[in-house]
């Protein structure tokens, strides 16, 4: 069995739970509290408001163990806000939240909810066939360091990346039906914790 | 559903678990926002003072409107008048992330409810039952809310609405096939949102907690009731300490289910809304009855 929390603090919780059950040997937890996350065997930050979820981080002390956990390598998959808050830089902005990947990213870089949209796409790395992309006030990434590895642009803008155990994805993988990426990061998650119990 | 549906649907989706404050200039949408508020309603008078000061309440100046969108990062609301379609489109026009058709302002049609599939910007509405929350979303609504009677203080309305639905969806998932028909239409609801409602035990959109929360006990208490967020009117900006309220507001419903953040959090706040006894209120001044 491999324990993949998702931080419930705020946002789409439930639709990240309710996939990552349909997959065989997952368990999902909703995490809020620091001691929920001893045992876990990856992350899910998922989408919401990131400056609410961020203020919420620091008002009930998460911040540090999420830190302390993603630099020994434990796998972490921010999907949209979940995305602003792994970043290093966000525009516009001073501060960042868990400071963790070497992205920059842009808020609500599409514009408001009419600007809203779903398509499909092919990524490469994840699967050879297209999934379902949907974007809700979605964030991209407009800068990547040298160890930043880009998973998908689409019209020249970033939308997902990888660097080493964190994965970010300005779309949302939970609310279509399609678990080709929630079975990836599964799959990225049970590697990672091979190679660190050896 | 169509694919904007969808899309509206699931904007608010990522406001779960999260609460929708109202302000009145940027400056208030600044705070919300700072206190963690997952979006701002930008109105020009909060219910407590359209109650107070009585009169025509319409939708607000589309100045004031923008100058809240530019103040946050956070998606804004604006309220309309029930059944003001017009009203609508000038919040779309403006780019609103969401318009809701609200009986806090006095209503411009007594019969019909804005054709809210007309448009690509996502609409909230209220509800006090089951009956009337699926008449909004099969009109198009992306989100309800309970109705709850606003600019009160006082959360029993908004209790009794969110009981009533959860009761409601509740009998209709003991029922058999051939019994929907004959609940539709005695909930005067369109049979297939019946239909899904009795498959899936739930609403096919998410539900706010609305009209009368001013404390963060009030939030957790609606969140335990099974409300997937919380709108907060007159309760913020109407109380002794707006930045402290709100603060502890939103970390109540973020752990509405640990009674020790709840007691923590409601420590010193300052003077919560004043507040009115439902019993007391005149029966032509419930918002609640606005709307059908």
């Amino acid at each position: 069995m491999i324990k993949i929390g998702v931080l419930s603090l705020q946002g789409g919780v439930a639709e990240h739970l309710k996939l990552l059950e349909e997959i065989p040997g997952v368990t999902p937890l909703a995490v809020k509290k620091k001691e929920e996350f001893e045992g876990l065997d990856g992350l899910i930050l998922p989408g919401g408001e990131s400056t609410t979820i961020g203020k919420l981080l620091n008002i009930f002390e998460l911040k540090e163990i999420i830190i302390k956990k993603a630099n020994s390598g434990f796998p972490i998959w921010g999907t949209c806000a979940g995305m602003i808050l792994l970043a290093k830089d966000i525009e516009e902005q001073e501060d960042s939240h868990l400071n963790l990947m070497d992205i920059t990213v842009k808020r609500n870089a599409y514009g408001n909810q009419l600007d809203s949209f779903k398509t499909t796409e092919v990524i490469p790395k994840i699967s050879d066939k297209k999934v379902p992309l949907t974007f809700i006030r979605a964030p991209f990434i407009t800068n990547v360091g040298s160890e930043v590895e880009t998973l998908l642009q689409l019209e020249g803008k970033i939308v997902a990346a990888e660097q080493d155990n964190l994965l970010v994805t300005s779309f949302h993988p939970e609310l279509d039906q399609d678990l080709t990426v929630h079975q990836y990061f599964i799959t990225k998650a049970s590697k990672q914790n091979l190679e660190l119990a050896n | 559903m169509t694919e904007r549906d969808e899309l509206n649907k699931n904007l608010a989706q990522m406001l779960k678990g999260g609460v929708i404050m109202d302000v009145t200039d940027p400056e208030e949408a600044r705070i919300a926002e700072e206190s963690g508020a997952v979006a701002v309603m930008a109105l020009e008078r909060v219910p407590a003072d359209i109650r107070k000061e009585g009169g025509v309440s319409r939708a607000s100046d589309p100045a004031m409107i923008k100058e809240i969108i530019k103040a946050v990062s956070i998606p804004v609301m604006a309220k309309v008048r029930i059944g003001h379609f017009v009203e609508a489109q000038v919040l779309e026009a403006l780019g609103v992330d969401y318009i809701d058709e609200s009986e806090v302002l006095t209503p411009a049609d007594e019969d019909n409810h804005i054709d809210k599939s007309e448009f690509k910007v996502p609409f909230v509405c209220g509800a006090t039952n089951l009956g009337e929350a699926l008449r909004r979303i099969g009109e198009g609504a992306g989100m309800i809310r309970t109705k709850g009677e606003a600019g009160t203080g006082n959360v029993v309305e908004a209790v009794r609405h969110m009981r009533t639905v959860n009761a409601q969806i509740r009998r209709l998932t003991t029922m058999d096939s051939g019994e929907l028909m004959a609940a539709a239409k005695e909930m005067r609801a369109p049979f297939d949102l019946v239909k899904y409602v009795a498959e899936h035990g739930k609403l096919p959109v998410v539900n706010f907690a609305a009209g009368g929360v001013a404390t963060p006990a009030d939030a957790a208490l609606m969140m335990q009731l099974g409300c997937d967020g919380v709108f907060v009117g007159s309760g913020v900006f109407k109380s002794g300490n707006p930045e402290k309220r709100a603060k502890a507001i939103v970390k109540a419903t973020a752990q509405y289910d640990d009674p020790t953040v709840i007691a923590e959090v409601s420590e010193n706040i300052g003077e919560a809304m004043v507040g009115i006894n439902i019993d007391t209120l005149p029966q032509e001044e419930k918002l609640a009855h606005r709307g059908w």
